[in-house]
């Protein structure tokens, strides 16, 4: 099944979370706010929310330095 | 009518600066502002202008410094800005020099949080002295900014701020500025304001490392209200350390767009 990250397709497999394809990405979950479909991920749903074929995630990711 | 340092004074057509020189400054003023630009004795006024006529090396009083500070910005910026408060998250770097400009243009009250205290290698690129080292960054940033501008009112919170504290502590200021230098507590505060904060506008900060290109830096909208600054790339890492130079150009982006939020010149891509 495919979801749309950041207007790209990407592949996952069924069951796949939200915190799986952040680790897929190559990207360390806690710099990184997540929409899906809309809605704004608790830190939290980032280990629990199940994404679904066609959802749309938004990820904006922070890097260090301030 | 005129308003000559912040004073009414009738209107008569045909008047130039110097018809209002001697009667204000004894005729030795040669600092002359005409809405916030300078001026000459020979500037022809208009009805409703504001002027500035000042003695160069005169001491003001505290009244006249108050409104001299801002002589130089465009008229009602200034009744507009210094009714806002703004929030601070991290007083490094970008946290040192928001302030700062944000003091300067006459924000009213900031609000300032961080918990570490000023290190030698914090020099390199936040806005504190040598005498502030192993002083609290709260105390020594509120230092600098009195010196800046005594008219801003201060309020500092020594705490290392979570996700949950960001939410309570920051719901009744108008803009939020994160400067965080953990990626992590980047990405907290922006869930934060997105979650809890609606109607706070939120103006954080992303990828500023190193002397990458001037023109990388860039202020983009995330949401309505809510605003990333940096390139987006350049982490903090070795190799890339942060230079006063792209850390000072990420943070007057924040600065600005925290005063185009508050004078509501992003009305229109809101």
């Amino acid at each position: 099944m495919k979801v749309l990250c950041n207007g790209k397709a990407q592949e996952i497999a069924p069951g796949t979370r939200v915190a799986d394809c952040l680790r897929e990405l190559g990207l360390e979950a806690s710099s990184v706010v997540v929409e899906c479909d809309g809605k704004i991920l608790t830190r939290e749903e980032y280990g629990s929310h199940v994404l679904q074929d066609g959802s749309v995630l938004e990820l904006i990711r922070f890097v260090g330095g301030g | 009518m005129l308003l000559v340092n912040e004073k009414k004074v009738p209107f008569h057509p045909g008047m130039i600066l110097a018809d209002l020189v001697v009667g204000a400054q004894g005729g030795d003023a040669d600092i002359l502002l005409v809405n916030g630009y300078p001026a000459t004795l020979q500037t022809v006024l208009a009805d409703g202008d504001h002027c500035w006529l000042w003695t160069r090396g005169k001491a003001p009083s505290a009244e006249e410094m108050r409104h001299l500070l801002y002589a130089r910005h465009s008229p009602g910026v200034q009744a507009s800005l210094q009714e806002k408060v703004v929030g601070i998250m991290g007083l490094g770097g970008l946290g040192s020099l928001a302030a700062i400009a944000l003091a300067r243009m006459g924000i009213g009250s900031l609000l300032l949080v961080d918990y570490d205290v000023v290190e030698p290698t914090n020099l390199n690129r936040q806005q504190y002295f040598v005498e502030h080292i192993g002083q609290k960054k709260t105390a020594a940033l509120r230092d600098i900014l009195q010196r800046v501008n005594p008219h801003v009112s201060v309020t500092t919170i020594d705490r290392r701020l979570t996700e949950d504290d960001i939410c309570v502590l920051f719901k009744d200021v108008h803009a939020l500025v994160e400067c965080f230098d953990d990626p992590a507590m980047k990405a907290a505060g922006l869930r934060a304001a997105l979650h809890h904060l609606p109607g706070v506008f939120y103006v954080c900060a992303s990828g500023l490392a190193g002397y990458g290109e001037n023109n990388a830096i860039q202020t983009r909208r995330l949401y309505p209200g809510v605003y990333l600054v940096g390139d987006e790339v350049s982490g903090a890492a070795p190799g890339q350390g942060l230079m006063a130079a792209r850390v000072g150009i990420a943070a007057h982006h924040q600065a600005n767009q925290v005063v185009r939020l508050l004078l509501g010149a992003e009305k229109e891509a809101e």
